[in-house]
This record gives structure tokens, C-alpha cells and sequence, in this order.
């Protein structure tokens, strides 16, 4: 490990201003940033191990997890009602959280799914949307090519074992997969995140945030040098209340997917009325698949429909050498978990 | 770690002297015709009883400092810089930068490292202890990836690791064969200068005439040590003499080892481990120790050494991978006519043996012809070793398989066609078997488990999305007993300590030898106490083979031969005792006895006392184990398994497991359990995930953490079940039988032969993973 200076920051402005991020000053040409150097410290169960494999090596540590750790009911005046989660929540606490559990079962199966408890207990929500890919090639420095680590330099997972790697949106700089579980259901709720940064507070569709890899695969989200996430806001979305998510593994804990399923389904008359679905494990970064549900909305709810569209979804699917299987599990799986949210009526019940 | 028939030979046939002087000491219970070790038909001991394990508060406090927990007087701590290149030459090392960070003593590369003897290789001498031969960091070259080529000394770990990451190198590579595929001409394996081969008659020509055949190729992964204690040693130099504090399960072999390597005398290198985390074969002498070592001779330091989990990949040798055919050919009746075994794996240039995985086969099944044979080649890879039932535990993989195999072709039970071709005598040695009890633990394990239940035809049972199947498979062991096994009884008025360089490595060897030692003496448990996990104590005893329990358990019956023999003279004229021979008397109440006549007794403490005596001071050694030359020695698991295998995505998890087992008399249930289980859980681990990914372009592990290699958690074990037929085999000590490795035998072949039930697929290339039954 690279000697580091740590500090702690109780709000976003302290941690802003210890990260070195000052506003920027309008017209100014370059980030307001002084220490691009500086990482956010959450549960650090990522960021240490990355920090340990020297593939990570930040200056200066802040640590956020004094930030905000509520979980707050919000509502428009329409009587809509979200969550807003600050950024610390434990990822323990937020799966066991008895609106999350109602609303947004989805979520808590997914935190649950991933992991250890151990882990999980010290896992925060930003740090778990900010984990990085566990490819093996991007963590051996001494040993391998990795165009993430070290822009420019070569890719040894194409060609080597990939059976963890990419599917769908990869690029031939990069085949990593994002490995959150916790993301996949966000990405299906239609999440928003809260940013703070050198250019003030903003949000952000969380689809928007993970990037695919493209020819940048070192750059894994939208953000800016210093930004900051303060919050991840779940919107008003009844038919979640009605939703799974399943993760299939190659053994029964403490391993990262190799597809998994997040789905919301609301079928009226036998009818699919609405949909979101996602996935992991397959991609860059958690996948909504929009090409699926948009097949979906209007469609009998149907096994045949739901393979119709799953099929859809996989279409532009890319295998690599190990990872061919992908694209037959992610469809079984798609459809497995459609087809249990279709035969029960759940809406309301708890996770 | 296993030695075959073959091997025992050849280090017996080299040593005929030694032989007549064995037969002259071997007790007459080991051969032919003699009288079982009188413990046998002893009932009401130890023996027998659910004791638990004497170290066990010890462990569960905290209180028992691992090798890497022993803290020295100004000690320095080791971080290794690893090779990038599977083949090649060292160009440039830049080590400036490392020498310059803070906190570091040394950088020691082959520039500057002490010249040193090689270290010699495992079963190339009597007390040889090295995983493999290559010099260690003595000149430029680079023979596998991951090979250390640099070590760090400083203040603190973090230091030293911070400073090896600093550390800069260059290589001209070299083509390396790094696969199978990319090596050089296959030859038959050799064991201790044997070949790896049996025939008996022409197993060809008869399959080839066999009405009833199966011919299919497995394969095995190669499989990595994850013993949960990293390999680790605590050292110092003082007076020219090496103090080792290690991780080992060889104490006595590693000091001599270090001693050839280093130019010492013997009794100039101490090994003290006491508290081993698990061994399974991998515990053994490997370069961190001897780095270790060198870098503490330069430095004038006491140094730390403890590999990280990637350490112990790059550093410590696995299981190879094994590509395996298995062909059966029998008549109607379901009578074998033909095994032949024959495959290939790899060993590097440098390993003590290819993976034997011919070995339970030898003794399997009353075939008429047999042909069995192991070759193999060299790669340019960290060293293959032993790893727990090297050969059983994935030979038993295809064979058991091939068995299941022809009983669905046969349309026989698979336990019925195992009864039928269970063997009179042993059918490549032509020997009788010491005690062979399968039928009855496969009588016991098919009721126990519910066999009849099974459904013959696959994939006939499901349960919502999930397909249910059961399986059997055969487990088989040797019992082996290595030379060299000794021990000291220090007998006084309050009890006894046996001192034996053994080791206790979490399988129970302390409690067990504790039990045998109260009943072989005459004496309440409390009042024994093994000392053990030292190379000053009497013994060159391996904890490997599982033949620790016969190896001691023989030594303390030979030292308290002397015992009984020192008793009787100091007991004299005056005692109860008086004119009694050894033979004549038992040990029984804290003292000896005639045997017919338990009124003529005198208590320890009392022909101590008389005798002036505060304590008295025996050794035994063990004679050569001329039992195995007699009998054909091994231990017998009826496995069966309950998998269910998920008809959308393939996930398989194990629903219920048992093991019913023959291995003689079990000494202590509650550690032998524990033994059972662990092995079968590592047997699960081979049949659904456990596989080293090296990446044949490089030769490099690429999963070296437990996040990347799976090993079974929780989760994927269930329920085990184990039951044992305890019938004592009345050629070995204690009538019992080695179980350590019994358990990860025949486990991968019936957890595959429980997935082919449930889904009628049949996957030959393991683990098998969800992707091989989509």
C-alpha cells in the first residue's frame, strides 16, 4: 500500500473542500479541482483492497462516512412517495429498511444477494455504485495488460479468461463488467443521484452515471474529479412493489454474478401494463434493458412474450471466448423472473 | 500426501540391511499370524470416546501463536516480488528506489543472496522436505511465473510491501510451455524411481471383446492450496543456528532440509510448529522459509515472513490438472473383464511426482485384465505437490464415474455392480487385504441415506424449478506407514508425557494420540500429555499420508515395550511383579498387572518410588512397515449424494451428502467426524468449483484470491452425514486406519453421478459449472 493521508469529513462541503474542490469560477477554463489525487472513503471494502493491490493510489483519503446515514420518505403534493437515501447508508441497513422492503423488494434481495453480511454491514451506498470491476487482469499490475488501469496499454481479458466479462456494450479496449448487485436495482427504479462538485449540487439519472467503456474504459462513470455523491433518490414506483431480483452464481454465496435479473412487472387483464428490467453481470455497467421492456409494455404476459422480448434484449449480445452462456442464462433468467412476478399477485405485500 | 505400493518398495529394496533388522524388531502383530495390538479387544478406554480436542481452548481464546503471530526482539518483516514471465533470464533489476523508501533493511535478489545448496526434493531422501529442487534466488533465471525474484526486509509489513511494489524489472523471455497442449513428448510418470504402470493381462483385447463397454475421458482442473492459515515462518540466526518458527507438517524433515541447504549441521536447525492451520499436503518446505532464512543471514535480522493469499499461489505448488480415460468392459452378468486407466498430467521439471491418479484403481475391482498407466510431461509452472489424496482424490473422479456409467448401460444398481466386482484378493499386487468392509458401509450408507428411493431413470424427479438426483461413488484410501516413527515416554508418579515431532494441524492428532497413549498406559487422560510440533523431539514422522495416527500410535507402543521392560527391572524382588517377563504383564490402573491374574499389580508411583526414581525416561522407535508388503492396506467410503440442479439456469447445490466409512477403528469420533466432513466438503469444492485459472498465454494464476477461486461456503454444504462400520483392522496399530484424505475420495464422482440422475446429463470436465448444464 502507498503511504496516504486520511481525513474525515462530517458534510459534503467539508469533504468537498478537504478533497480540494473549490467552485468553479464561471468562464474559468480548467476543473476547479486542486488534488485530483484525492479519493471519498465509504465501508472502504473496495477501495482497500484496491488500495492494498497498489491499483489504486490516492494522495489523500476522505472519509464520507459521516455523511448523511437517513433514509427519508419523500412526496410530492400528488401524494407520490419516494425514498431518499444518503449516500452513507449501510447497504445492511437499507436492505432491511421496512419501506425499501415493501416498496422496493428488488433492492433489499439485491443488497442481500451480494457479498457477505460482514461486508455488507460496512458497505455504504455510494461506495457500493462506486466499486470497481473485479476483473482479474485489471488487478494484477504486475502481471497483466489492462486498458482500465493503464490507459493505452493492451487488454489481456479479451483473449483470456473472460467467463466473468462482458456481453452487451463492451468495446475491444474493455470487457469488464460492473459487479454491484445493489446498482442493477437501481438502475431498474428509475434512481436519481444527488451530486455535489466543483460545479455546485446536480443530479443525475443513474443510468446516466455508470458509462460502457468505449475507447475511455478507465473513466467508469459520468462524474467529474471531486465529485461527490450525497444521496440516491428512488422515485414513487408502485408497480415495484411488485418486483425480484435474482442472481445466478457459481456458488451459493460470496460470489459475483454471472447474470442476474431485476424486474418489476404490473399485468392487468392478463396484460403487461408496465415493466422495468435489468440486468448484471453483463455489461460495463448495470444494464437497463429499455429494448425489453419497450417489446414488453402491451404484450400478454405470456411466457412466449416474455421470451420474445428477452431474446430482443440479447440480440446485439458479443460473446467472448469463456462467456458464450451469458446470453442463453440471461434469457432463462429474464424469463424465470418475469414469469414469477406474472403468476402472483403481490402488489403491496412485502419482499 | 500418498506413497504407492511401488514407492515403499523401492525404499524398502534399497535398504535390505535395514529390512532384516526390521524383521527382527517388527512386532509380531504386523505379520503374518501374530496377535492384533493388544488395544483392539481393549473396550472400556479411550479409544473409542468422543473426547474433544485438548487444543481446543487454546485455539478459541486466541492464545496459540501461529507461526506468523510469534514476535522476536527486533524482528523485520519479508514482502516478495514475484516473476512476471513464465521462462527467461533476468535482464535488469532496479532495486534503488526500494532501498531508498523508509523502513527498509534489505533488498535481497540473486545479486546478493547467499549462496545456497538446492533444496532437496520430497521423497528424494529420507528426510527431504522440498516441494521442489530449483535453486532458490541463486542466479538469473525464471522458470515459472510468480517465481520470487526479490525480497523486501523492513520496519513493518507495510513498509516492505510498499517497497517491493517500488522494485523494477526486466526480463528476456523465453517460449514457455505453459499447457497440455504446448507440451513437449509425453513419457510414463515415475514414483521414486517406479513407474506409474500395472497390466495385467491384455485389458485391450479384452474390452475390445467385451459385450458391456464404457470408454469416456475426464478431466481435472488443477487445483490451488487454500489451507485457511497462509503458509508463514518467524526466524532467527543466533550462534551460526537457525531458529524456525514454521507452518509446517514436516518439522523434523524441514529441519534437515534447511540444514542441507544452508551447510549446517542437522541439530544446527530448529523447527518448532506447534499450531498449523491446515496442512492438506502443502505445509511442506517451500522458498518463503528459505528466503526468509537468507534475507535474516544478511541482515542480522530476526524476520517475518507471511505469504499473502497470492503468496501462497505463486509460491506454493497445487494439484496438477489431469486428463483421464477410463474404459470398463464387462460381460452380461456385470463381471469386469477389463479397467483400463490410462492419462496424462503435467509436473514441472522440478516436482517429486506426477499426480498419481492411477492409485485407487490398483486395488478397485476383480477385473480379469487390467492396464493402468500415467504419463506425463513438463511445464514451465510452480511445482505440482500433494495436495489431500493426491491420485485417489480425482482418479476416484473417472473411474467412479465410468462405474456408473456402465451400471446404467448394464441396467444393474451401481452399488450392486460395485458388490459384484468386489475383489478376493488384491487384483495388481495378487495380496489379501488386511480388513476390506465396502459391502457392509455400502449395506449401512444405502440404508442410512434412503437408496432405495432413487429413482434409476434420470431426470424423473423435480421439484418446482429444481431437478433432484442421487449418486454413489466408491472412496478409497491406502493405509500407509511411513519409516522413522519414534517416541519418549517420560513416565512419573502423576502421569506421562509423550514427546513425538508430530503434528497437530486441526485434525485432532493431539487429542487422539492423547486417548491411544491413557489406554496403551494404563492411565486417566488428565494424566497424559503429548508434546509434539517440534524437530528436537524423537521422530521423523510426516503428517502426510494420513499415517500420523499409525506412525506414533506404533512408536508409543514400541517405547512402552521399554517401559514395561525398565519397570519390571526396577520393580525387583520385592514387588508383586517379581519374575514377571514383559509378556507376561499389562499396563492398567496407573500400573502394571499380570495379564491372568490382576491381584500381582504394582502402580507406577509405587516401583517409581522404591526405585528412588522421581521419573523414568523411554524411547521407542518404530520398525519398517513391513505390514504393507504382507497385505493390501486400505481404507473404504460408501458415498452418496443428493444434488439439485436448477432445470433454468444450472446452478447446481448439494442437497445432502453421506459418507459411510471403513477405516478400521476409529479412535476419537468427534475429531474423526470433523476429518470426514472437511474432506468431503473439499470434495465439493472439486466436483462443482475449485479450478486454477492459468492462463496459458503467460502461465500466470489469474484467480489467487478467495473472491476468485471458489472454494464451498457455507451455504453450499449442507447437512453431512458420516457413519463408519468400526471394524478394527487387526494388522495396523489400534486397528485403525488413516483417515484424513478417505474423505475427498469418491465425493466428485458422486456428486457428477447424482447430477447425471437428476438431469441426465453427464459432465466428464470438471468442476461442474452451471455453463455445463444449460
Amino acid at each position: 500500500m502507498t503511504p496516504f493521508s486520511y481525513l474525515r469529513a462530517a458534510d459534503a462541503d467539508t469533504a468537498l473542500q478537504l478533497a480540494g474542490v473549490h467552485a468553479r469560477h464561471p468562464g474559468a477554463g480548467h476543473p476547479g479541482v486542486e488534488h485530483p489525487a484525492a479519493k471519498y472513503l465509504g465501508g472502504g471494502t473496495n477501495l482497500v483492497d484496491l488500495m492494498r493491490e497498489t491499483i489504486e493510489r490516492p494522495g489523500t483519503l476522505v472519509d464520507v462516512t459521516g455523511l448523511s446515514d437517513r433514509i427519508a420518505e419523500t412526496g410530492d403534493a400528488n401524494g407520490n412517495r419516494g425514498l431518499l437515501i444518503g449516500a452513507a447508508v449501510r447497504n445492511t441497513a437499507l436492505a432491511e429498511h421496512r419501506l425499501v422492503r415493501q416498496r422496493y423488494p428488488m433492492l433489499s434481495r439485491a443488497i442481500v444477494s451480494g457479498a457477505s453480511p460482514q461486508i455488507r454491514n460496512m458497505a455504504t451506498v455510494a461506495g457500493n455504485i462506486l466499486q470497481r470491476t473485479r476483473c482479474a487482469y485489471f488487478y494484477d499490475r504486475a502481471g497483466s495488460r489492462c486498458n482500465k488501469r493503464e490507459p493505452g496499454q493492451g487488454c489481456d481479458a479479451i483473449d483470456g479468461f473472460n467467463r466473468m466479462h462482458a456481453i452487451l456494450g463492451a468495446s475491444p479496449a474493455c470487457v469488464a463488467t460492473h459487479p454491484s448487485d445493489l446498482c442493477v436495482a437501481l438502475a431498474a427504479l428509475d434512481a436519481t443521484v444527488h451530486l455535489s462538485g466543483a460545479d455546485g449540487e446536480r443530479r443525475l439519472p443513474f443510468t446516466e452515471l455508470h458509462r460502457l467503456p468505449g475507447d475511455e474504459p478507465g473513466r467508469d462513470t459520468a462524474l467529474e474529479p471531486g465529485d461527490l455523491i450525497t444521496a440516491v433518490e428512488l422515485p414513487a414506483l408502485p408497480l415495484a412493489a411488485n418486483s425480484a431480483y435474482r442472481k445466478v452464481r457459481d456458488r451459493s454465496s460470496y460470489a459475483f454474478a454471472l447474470v442476474s435479473v431485476a424486474a418489476a412487472l404490473s399485468v392487468e387483464n392478463g396484460t403487461v401494463t408496465d415493466v422495468r428490467l435489468a440486468l448484471g453481470g453483463v455489461a460495463h455497467k448495470p444494464w437497463r434493458a429499455l429494448t425489453a421492456e419497450q417489446a414488453l409494455r402491451g404484450q400478454p404476459a405470456t411466457e412466449a412474450a416474455f421470451r420474445a422480448a428477452a431474446a430482443a434484449e440479447l440480440a446485439a449480445a458479443q460473446p467472448l471466448r469463456d462467456n458464450g452462456f451469458k446470453i442463453e442464462l440471461a434469457q432463462r433468467t429474464i424469463v424465470a423472473v418475469l414469469g414469477e412476478l406474472a403468476g402472483h399477485d403481490r402488489t403491496g405485500d412485502g419482499a | 500426501m500418498s506413497i504407492v505400493g511401488k514407492g515403499k518398495r523401492a525404499i524398502q529394496g534399497a535398504a535390505q540391511s535395514v529390512m532384516k533388522k526390521a524383521v527382527e524388531l517388527a512386532p509380531d502383530s504386523l505379520l503374518p499370524g501374530g496377535r492384533p495390538d493388544p488395544l483392539i479387544r481393549r473396550q472400556h478406554g479411550q479409544i473409542g470416546r468422543p473426547v474433544s480436542r485438548v487444543d481446543g481452548p487454546l485455539k478459541v481464546r486466541g492464545a496459540a501463536p501461529f507461526a506468523a503471530e510469534v514476535a522476536l526482539e527486533g524482528m523485520v518483516y519479508a514482502a516478495l516480488a514475484h516473476s512476471t514471465i513464465a521462462k527467461g533470464r533476468i535482464l535488469t533489476i532496479d532495486a534503488g528506489r526500494a532501498e531508498a523508501a523508509p523502513g527498509v533493511v534489505l533488498v535481497m535478489t540473486h545479486r546478493n543472496a547467499p549462496r545456497l545448496a538446492p533444496p532437496p526434493r520430497f521423497l528424494s531422501a529420507a528426510k527431504a522436505a522440498a516441494g521442489d529442487d530449483v535453486p532458490v534466488m541463486q542466479d538469473d533465471r525464471v522458470r515459472w511465473n510468480g517465481e520470487p525474484v526479490a525480497l523486501v526486509l523492513a520496519e513493518t509489513q507495510e513498509q516492505a510491501d510498499h517497497a517491493r511494489s517500488l522494485i523494477r524489472i526486466t526480463y528476456a523471455e523465453e517460449p514457455a510451455a505453459t499447457s497440455l497442449a504446448t507440451a513437449g513428448a509425453h513419457e510414463v510418470g515415475t514414483f521414486m524411481g517406479e513407474p506409474l504402470s500395472a497390466k495385467i493381462g491384455d485389458a485391450e483385447a479384452a474390452f475390445a471383446a467385451a459385450p458391456h463397454k464404457v470408454d469416456a475421458v475426464y478431466r481435472t482442473p488443477p487445483h490451488n492450496h487454500n489451507a485457511l492459515e497462509p503458509h508463514a515462518a518467524t526466524l532467527v540466526w543466533r550462534d551460526g543456528a537457525l531458529f524456525v518458527h514454521d507452518a509446517t507438517q514436516a518439522v523434523a524433515h524441514t529441519a534437515w532440509s534447511l540444514a542441507r541447504i544452508f551447510g549446517l549441521e542437522e541439530d544446527q536447525v530448529h523447527v518448532s510448529s506447534p499450531y498449523v492451520g491446515g496442512g492438506f499436503g502443502g505445509k511442506t518446505l517451500w522458498q518463503h522459509q528459505i528466503l526468509a532464512a537468507a534475507a535474516a543471514r544478511l541482515a542480522d535480522r530476526p524476520v517475518r515472513i507471511a505469504l499473502s493469499r497470492e503468496g501462497v499461489y505463486r509460491v506454493v505448488g497445487g494439484r496438477s490438472p489431469t486428463e483421464q480415460r477410463v474404459a470398463l468392459g464387462a460381460d452380461a452378468d456385470g463381471r469386469l473383464t477389463a479397467i483400463i486407466h490410462r492419462g496424462v498430467t503435467p509436473k514441472t521439471p522440478h516436482s517429486a511426482m506426477p499426480e498419481p491418479f492411477i492409485l485407487p484403481t490398483q486395488s478397485a475391482y476383480a477385473a480379469k485384465t487390467i492396464a493402468l498407466e500415467v504419463r506425463t510431461c513438463d511445464l514451465d509452472l510452480v511445482a505440482n505437490t500433494f495436495m489431500r489424496a493426491p491420485g485417489e482424490a480425482v482418479g476416484t473422479v473417472a473411474l467412479e464415474c465410468a462405474m456408473d456409467e456402465l451400471a446404467e448401460q448394464l441396467g444393474l444398481d451401481p452399488i450392486e455392480l460395485r458388490l459384484r466386482n468386489e475383489p478376493e484378493t488384491d487384483p495388481v499386487s495378487g495380496r489379501p487385504f488386511s480388513s476390506r468392509n465396502l459391502a457392509v458401509a455400502y449395506r449401512l450408507g444405502a440404508q442410512r441415506f434412503g437408496w432405495d428411493r432413487r429413482n434409476p431413470v434420470p431426470r424423473s424427479r423435480r421439484e418446482g424449478e429444481w431437478l433432484v438426483g442421487m449418486g454413489c461413488a466408491t472412496a478409497t484410501y491406502p493405509y500407509h506407514r511411513m519409516p522413522g516413527g519414534a517416541a519418549r515416554i517420560t513416565l512419573d508418579a502423576g502421569g506421562a508425557r509423550i514427546d513425538v515431532a508430530a503434528h497437530e494441524m486441526g485434525m485432532g492428532t493431539a487429542t487422539a494420540q492423547a486417548q491411544i497413549a491413557a489406554d496403551r498406559l494404563g492411565l486417566p487422560l488428565e494424566a497424559v500429555t503429548v508434546r509434539y510440533g517440534d524437530s528436537s523431539l524423537p521422530g521423523v514422522i510426516l503428517a502426510g499420508g494420513s499415517q500420523q495416527t499409525a506412525s506414533v500410535g506404533l512408536s508409543v507402543m514400541m517405547a512402552h515395550r521399554e517401559l514395561v521392560g525398565e519397570l519390571l527391572k526396577l520393580a525387583g524382588n520385592d514387588s508383586p511383579l517379581a519374575g514377571l517377563g514383559a509378556e507376561e504383564v499389562e499396563s492398567a490402573d496407573a500400573g502394571l498387572r499380570k495379564l491372568d491374574d490382576p491381584g500381582r499389580f504394582e502402580s507406577y508411583a509405587s516401583i517409581l518410588g522404591r526405585a528412588g526414581r522421581g521419573e523414568l525416561v523411554v524411547e521407542g522407535s518404530a520398525p519398517m512397515p513391513l505390514e504393507t508388503m504382507h497385505w493390501s492396506m486400505h481404507s473404504h467410503g460408501a458415498m452418496f449424494c443428493e444434488a439439485r440442479v436448477n432445470a433454468v439456469t444450472g446452478e447446481t447445490r448439494v442437497s445432502r451428502f453421506l459418507g459411510s466409512f471403513d477405516c478400521g477403528r476409529i479412535v476419537n469420533p468427534k475429531t474423526a467426524a470433523s476429518q470426514f466432513r472437511g474432506g468431503i466438503i473439499m470434495g465439493l469444492g472439486l466436483a462443482l468449483m475449485e479450478e486454477t485459472q492459468v492462463d496459458g498465454r503467460t502461465g500466470r494464476i489469474m484467480n489467487r484470491t478467495l473472491a476468485d477461486y471458489h472454494l464451498p461456503v457455507h451455504l453450499d454444504v449442507p447437512e453431512i452425514d458420516v457413519i463408519w462400520t468400526d471394524i478394527p483392522d487387526p494388522h495396523t496399530p489400534m486397528g485403525a486406519r488413516g483417515i484424513g484424505e478417505i474423505g475427498i475420495t469418491g465425493t466428485g464422482a458422486a456428486v457428477a453421478n447424482a447430477v447425471y440422475n437428476a438431469t441426465g446429463r453427464r459432465v466428464r470436465d470438471f468442476p461442474i459449472t452451471l455453463d455445463k448444464l444449460l
